[in-house]
């Protein structure tokens, strides 16, 4: 277990959207970062374990961005872009 | 720094090859050699003689120890020299590493790094490989490639569409999008990519009999560095999806596995596995499969060789482009250089 701040809830990471695929998570862990391909697009939907998310058409722009906002965890991200 | 992680598992063989005969193999560099001992356990030893390097495993086994075949110097399981020729005085320095073993799910793990830090707990199970309800099929190719060429290849299946038609490839591989998944936590990488329509591809025609179009399901689970789990559900269209807790009656399963391990850092051992839970035992379709996961390795090993020149000729001024098919490759590389920065830090340490 990570000392990281609590992780977000299954229901940040699951939000429903019709543009994305269905919400299945595949690993149940407290940090998982995931990746979606925003359907009939080339968009990349990246969810932090914090719940906060972002677009990008480039996955090494994502992975960074994904890695790359520890400030915004723990606040209240509602799985937005 | 050697490109591989050090402090981690890695296979070195299946348990089937490890016997009571000495059995050399080079793993991240080491050279090693093998045996199963008469109460059935696994050793490894370094296999150099500690006299005049001669390699062990070209030497004989007798009563669990090790005589080496050039002078005779004796070790028992433990690597302690316990004769040498012509007199009765052994140097205490007279040893040769022993190496940490696990053997589990068929699979037998060497620890290269720290002994102490040999943690078995941490070694990912593939418990499938090692049972009744399973059908097993395995192999192992010589790979002339550095071992994170392969890890790239097998991160994307997207490539079976152009390097295995005919085979495992069909189009809908490559137009299907993927998720990706990492537990930064467990370091897991998970890619799914799940095809409600699709061609069915000989390699699971033939096998199972589906004549018509399947839904096909291929979710990756890698266990950076060694470890890489293709859970592959294939059901005719219409199946209902499986549901959580109950038999997943109407699908057929297939366990594919490779322990991706580094033999140098310009050659790899590409272990192969194909595991069902249909036509148990079916000699047919065990070879059926089997030869044609063979051609399919074989097909990749053809073309990470030739790619393997290309990068060590450019590695200079090397250049790549990465596009959303490689999403989870660029994930298994990143944890793949945190492990390798870990396994320094504890080794300068020490």
């Amino acid at each position: 277990m990570s000392a990281r701040s609590a992780p977000a809830t299954a229901e940040q990471h699951t939000l429903v959207r019709a543009d994305l695929p269905p919400p299945r998570r595949m690993l149940s862990g407290d940090h998982v970062y995931r990746v979606v391909w925003k359907l009939a697009t080339d968009v990349l939907v990246g969810y932090c374990w914090c719940g906060e998310s972002h677009e990008s058409e480039d996955p090494i722009e994502l992975w960074e961005w994904l890695l790359d906002h520890p400030d915004t965890h723990g606040s209240d991200g509602d799985g937005s872009a | 720094m050697p490109s591989w992680p050090v402090n981690q598992w890695y296979v070195a063989a299946y348990s089937q090859d490890i016997k009571d005969e000495l059995f050399g193999r080079t793993v991240c560099g080491e050279p090693l050699v093998f045996y199963r001992t008469s109460d059935g356990e696994v050793v490894a030893l370094a296999d150099r003689c500690v006299h005049r390097r001669y390699p062990l495993s070209r030497s004989q086994l007798v009563d669990d120890q090790v005589v080496c075949g050039y002078h005779g110097f004796t070790y028992d399981k433990t690597g302690r020299c316990v004769a040498v020729p012509g007199q009765t005085r052994i140097p205490r320095s007279a040893r040769v590493p022993a190496w940490p073993v696990l053997e589990q799910d068929s699979l037998v793990w060497v620890w290269i790094g720290d002994p102490e830090l040999a943690d078995t707990s941490r070694v990912p199970r593939a418990p499938w490989l090692d049972s009744t309800a399973y059908t097993t099929v395995r192999g192992m190719e010589p790979l002339k490639a550095r071992y994170d060429l392969l890890v790239d290849n097998l991160l994307d299946l997207s490539h079976e569409t152009y390097l295995h038609g005919g085979y495992i490839g069909t189009p809908e591989v490559a137009e299907t999008p993927i998720t990706t998944e990492v537990d930064e936590d467990a370091q897991v990488v998970y890619v799914s990519r799940h095809m409600d329509d699709a061609e069915c591809p000989p390699f699971y025609a033939k096998s199972t009999g589906i004549e018509g179009r399947i839904t096909r399901w291929q979710d990756i689970e890698y266990h950076p560095p060694c470890l890489y789990l293709l859970h592959s559900r294939v059901a005719p269209v219409g199946t209902p999806d499986p549901v959580e807790g109950q038999p997943d009656d109407g699908a057929f399963h297939v366990e594919v596995a490779y322990a991706i391990t580094p033999e140098t850092e310009h050659s790899t051992h590409d272990f192969w596995m194909v595991a069902r839970d249909f036509a148990l035992g079916d000699r047919e379709v065990s070879d059926f499969l089997a030869e044609n996961n063979r051609t399919v390795v074989l097909q990749d090993v053809d073309a990470l060789d030739v790619l393997e020149v290309v990068v060590e000729g450019e590695k200079d001024n090397y250049q790549e482009l990465s596009i959303n098919i490689d999403t989870g490759g660029l994930a298994a590389r990143r944890i793949l250089k945190q492990q390798r920065e870990a396994g320094a830090a504890v080794t300068a340490e020490a």
